[in-house]
């Protein structure tokens, strides 16, 4: 097998897989904090996505530009749900938070499709199709373009987690609750910012998604589970976890396409779930609950 | 411990018997003389959506069409939607024979097409098939069920067939070429029929691989890469719409410009949103399927309607199809003068329709409930919309060949 | 044994039992058709919400793969039919131990490993995917192409090789259930079922006393997963088409559990109560829909999500427990 080949199926491996990252980073700061499991995770991704091509269509905003109202919009949805409906949850068993969530996905996909209808959308900007040519590769300016955003964005947050007062705060809580509460932190509020910011970075991440792939009502689910199996092999709640699942994930399909059958290559990323879930539960770079 | 039931307890227990009452069906329906019922059952939501809305647009349109053609269509049609699963497709078909359905029509999916064609077997309620290609369905010895709707051999069998037409017609003979299907029910029954039938046609290329991806794909750059790695002078594909979006988007980021790209009879390429979406890139993919006949003066009539009724839609094959099932029906109901199924279905074996909207010979069912006279055309994709270019007696355009390059476009 | 069973239940929850199931055993000549049908829908997810409600019920332990013992359960029985014509009541017990010993795996590997709460629901959701996209690629069942039953007419009913009308799969079916529920009560009476209990609410105290808690969950395990195994035979004759798409999904595996969660988790008789419940939701509403002129596709559903949101939010534990209270019916269904 020609060297390149495998050089450019790597390089695009890991480019995709940071974008998987930036997706799977906000599932992974609301379990880390909130204790809860987003089970309408990728249906919230596909809200932005669609956020991101009425404001194409309608204003010819690009969606790198528009990721930032669309971050926004998201932070209001999701701290609205924390604050709302799941806030009530958080003491009640993980069965009863996943049908909750699971009620509200399926509410927002079939609102979606009401709204949307089930055609494809996308955005088609004029850079979409580009390529960069490095030496014998090409690579995929888009996917360029969404990594390097995906590891600003997680540099950002964990720069406010770790500098900033009320990412300490947050921080606080999700070490130790009780102990929150006796220094007086207000644990509700702080849980839906959380939930808040957590939405953000799916915002982000569906924004740009769009120039990626093309949205449906129905591609929620398939993200919801991509997502898991990378919070889960970074280490739920860890934030450069989070990246790094998502570029072993994204390097490992690559591979396995490559060297077997692509319809397969799904297999062994679930499979790496496996191993991590067995040998190291908590995740790569999580912490031991 | 009373052993003496509450009014509570009653009550309780004349809600679970009204419960069990409930599901009784409120008006059973006998067949009977009058207008015509035909119930409707597509994916309408979950993830086939977008297709089983297509098909209802052509059955909604027929009613009104066929009248135009003065043809008496003394019809009702009754929706439903099977929500893209197997048993809801089931509770649903049971449910509009309840509700008096005297035909079904549906139901874009295969697996879903099988479940309501047990249903209407057992119930004697004719059904006819408008798109649904797993062979299997019509090989289960069914006296109610049909199809006017290729199956995966057939399909494969045009296909390759006007492979060899192409390449005659072109002078582009390619050596080697790499198939890509979409690894789903579609995806591999079509696979199937390749590996079984290409060794009989005698092609004058050779398959030097075969990738095969998940349904769920969202991203193919390994899959092309592996592609264009091979040197193949074809890329034969078959997919799904949004895959096929996928790969024609990832062929041109990689520059990937096989100088054929021909499907051997799948959806993708010809679809609406196929074009909006690639625009200038979306233009001379090559799709051997079965086609509306534009020639046909009934075609012309049933796509003025539609452009009347759906200005931004693509008319295509689904629509076709189905709106000939429903001049399927009501020609059975205007020759058995009936509503029976029986007689509905002894009506519609007998079926013979030369003057219709697809491609290929007279509407007929043969024993089996296949319509076994669909041709296949080849349509290219130019000027952003699909043209049928053989064969040449039908064609709307030139055929244009080879690909060209994808940088090179204006 | 039968003292056993009916110990410390109200005598008047008996006969309201002895009622439904009357009106069940009635139902097939009073229902018609469509109503049948929708009948087999409602005990089918009554059953294996029954059978998942052992492993989350029971003994506390949260699946949200269970259509992976499903899948199994429908193609080890469809595929021993099609290929060596091995009738279904044999392949059923091949099919419950395979199901059993995929549950074991899953179960052992968790357990030893100290896997609990979200991250076992989790490895079960991706042992299922893994299996999906498994047999997809498995020629011997025809892949992802599906695989089909041959169909029989429906003039005779052949019970033993469970090929015939509806009626007759509704009675089976019936007969599985009430036996599930019987067997199921059985459990929760025994020793094994305080001891469920005790791992469920209090595992470390549990194990404090005594109880083998990793023997007691991998039994759950695998009873809940020889259960669902039935429910996948039972769905390869009915439907009599398999594809790996519909019966490993993940949506499959939340449409089983939504039912015995609704219903009252841990329950007897939740389960049966949520299914019938969402069962006919599902079909009332659509039917409300269409009566009221909606055809917009996803409206249905979109009901039917706010519906569950509801039930969730003001009936923690399911409609079943209050029920139960208001009906006087005691705490043991």
């Amino acid at each position: 097998m020609p060297i390149d080949l495998i050089v450019t199926v790597a390089v695009q491996g890991i480019l995709t897989g940071l974008v998987y990252g930036l997706m799977a980073l906000g599932l992974s700061v609301i379990f880390g904090v909130v204790r809860v499991v987003n089970f309408a995770h990728g249906e919230m991704m596909t809200i932005a996505s669609y956020a991101a091509i009425v404001a194409f269509g309608a204003w010819n905003i690009d969606p790198l530009v528009s990721m930032i109202p669309i971050a926004v919009l998201l932070f209001a949805l999701g701290y609205a749900m924390q604050a709302a409906l799941i806030n009530p949850f958080i003491n009640r068993p993980e069965h009863s938070q996943f049908i909750l969530l699971a009620a509200v996905a399926i509410i927002m996909v079939n609102g979606l499709l009401m709204i949307f209808g089930p055609d494809a959308r996308n955005v088609l900007v004029d850079y979409a199709l580009d390529s960069i040519e490095v030496g014998p590769l090409l690579i995929d300016k888009v996917r360029v373009i969404t990594a390097t955003l995906a590891l600003a964005i997680t540099a950002g947050l964990f720069a406010f987690f770790k500098l900033s007062r009320i990412g300490k705060a947050i921080r606080a809580c999700a070490d130790n609750h009780m102990g929150a509460l006796v220094v007086g932190l207000n644990v509700k509020r702080l849980y839906a910012l959380t939930f808040g910011i957590g939405s953000a970075c799916v915002g982000a991440a569906g924004a740009m998604m769009t120039l990626l792939i093309d949205t449906t009502p129905n591609v929620g689910p398939v993200f919801t589970l991509q997502a898991f199996v990378i919070v889960i092999i970074g280490g739920l709640g860890s934030m450069p976890g989070a990246l790094l699942g998502g570029v072993l994930i994204g390097l490992t399909e690559a591979m396995a396409g490559l060297f077997f059958a692509p319809s397969a290559k799904t297999m062994f990323g679930v499979a790496i779930l496996i191993l991590v879930l067995l040998f190291r539960p908590q995740g790569l770079l999580g912490r031991k609950a | 411990m009373s052993t003496k039931l509450t009014r509570r307890q009653f009550a309780a227990t004349a809600a679970g018997a009204a419960l069990v009452a409930g599901t009784a069906p409120f008006n059973i329906v006998k067949a009977q003389t009058g207008a015509l019922k035909i119930g409707s059952i597509h994916p309408r939501s979950g993830f086939q959506a977008q297709l089983g809305i297509a098909c209802q647009r052509g059955i909604d349109l027929a009613p009104r069409v066929l009248k135009q053609l003065g043809i008496n269509a003394n019809v009702e049609i009754m929706n439903a939607d099977t929500e893209s699963n197997v048993d809801v497709a089931r509770a649903r078909a049971e449910k509009l024979i309840n509700d008096g359905a005297n035909v079904l029509i549906g139901a874009f999916d295969s697996g879903q097409s099988a479940a309501i064609a047990q249903v209407a077997e057992q119930k004697g309620v004719p059904y006819i098939i408008n798109v649904a290609a797993a062979p299997q369905i019509t090989e289960q010895g069914y006296k109610f069920v049909f199809r006017n709707f290729p199956t995966a051999p057939m399909l494969v069998g045009d296909g390759l067939n006007l492979m060899k037409g192409v390449f005659e017609k072109s002078g582009i003979t390619p050596k080697t070429a790499v198939f890509m299907h979409v690894n789903d029910t579609f995806g591999q029954s079509m696979a199937g029929a390749i590996k079984a039938m290409a060794p009989r046609f005698n092609l004058p290329f050779q398959i030097v691989d075969t990738i095969a991806y998940d349904p769920q794909a969202k991203d193919l750059s390994v899959e092309i890469a592996k592609a264009k790695a091979t040197g193949a002078e074809m890329l034969m594909p078959v997919t799904r719409l949004n895959d096929a979006i996928l790969m024609i988007r990832e062929m041109v980021k990689q520059r990937w410009e096989p100088q054929i790209v021909m499907s051997p009879g799948a959806p993708g390429f010809y679809e609406g949103q196929f074009y909006k979406t690639l625009g200038k890139f979306s233009n001379y993919l090559l799709t051997n399927v079965p086609w509306y006949n534009p020639r046909s003066s009934i075609t012309q009539k049933l796509l003025d309607e539609f452009t009347k009724s759906y200005k931004n839609e693509l008319f295509e094959l689904n629509v076709g199809f189905s709106f000939e099932a429903v001049m399927v029906a009501v020609n059975a109901h205007n020759a058995a003068k009936s509503t029976a199924g029986a007689a509905l279905a002894d009506a519609i074996r007998k079926t013979n329709i030369t003057d219709h909207v697809m491609a290929g010979g007279a509407l007929q069912f043969n024993e089996k409930g296949q319509n076994v006279n669909i041709k296949s055309v080849t349509l290219q994709n130019l000027d952003q919309r699909p043209k049928v270019v053989l064969p040449l007696d039908i064609a709307e355009d030139n055929l244009t060949l080879p690909l060209p390059s994808w940088t090179k476009r204006s | 044994m039968i003292a056993r069973l009916i110990e410390g239940v109200p005598q008047r929850a008996l006969i309201l039992l002895g009622l439904l199931l009357a009106a069940m055993l009635a139902a097939p000549l009073l229902v018609g058709d469509y109503g049948l049908s929708v009948l087999i829908l409602v005990l089918y997810f009554a059953y294996t919400g029954q059978a998942w409600n052992v492993m989350m019920g029971f003994a506390g332990q949260l699946s949200l793969g269970h259509s992976l013992y499903v899948g199994i359960g429908a193609y080890a029985a469809a595929a021993l039919y099609v290929h060596f014509g091995i009738g279904p009541w044999l392949g059923v017990w091949i099919a419950i131990l395979l199901s059993m010993s995929a549950g074991l795996v899953i179960g052992f590997l968790a357990f030893r490993f100290g896997i609990g709460g979200v991250y076992f629901a989790l490895l079960t959701i991706a042992f299922a995917e893994f299996t999906r996209v498994g047999f997809d690629h498995f020629t011997w069942v025809n892949g992802s192409g599906g695989f089909f039953l041959p169909v029989a007419q429906y003039s005779i009913n052949d019970p033993l090789n469970l090929r015939g009308s509806p009626t007759m799969f509704y009675y089976i079916l019936l007969g599985i259930t009430v036996l599930a529920f019987l067997f199921c009560r059985w459990l929760l009476t025994g020793r094994i079922g305080y001891y469920w209990l005790a791992i469920r609410e209090e595992p470390e105290a549990a194990q404090t006393l005594g109880i083998n808690v990793f023997r007691y969950k991998m039994i759950a395990v695998a009873i809940s997963a020889g259960m669902t195994a039935l429910s996948g035979v039972f769905f390869a004759f009915y439907y009599n088409n398999l594809f790996p798409e519909q019966i490993f999904s993940m949506n499959r595996s939340i449409e089983l559990i939504l039912g015995p969660i609704i219903g009252g988790i841990g329950s007897l008789f939740g389960p049966i109560l949520g299914a019938v419940v969402l069962t006919l939701l599902a079909e009332g509403l659509t039917d409300i829909m269409a009566a009221l002129g909606y055809e917009l596709p996803g409206v249905k559903l979109v009901f039917y999500g706010l519906c569950l949101l509801v039930v969730v939010m003001y009936l923690p534990n399911g409609i079943w427990p209050p029920l139960r209270k208001w009906l006087g019916l005691g705490e043991r269904l």
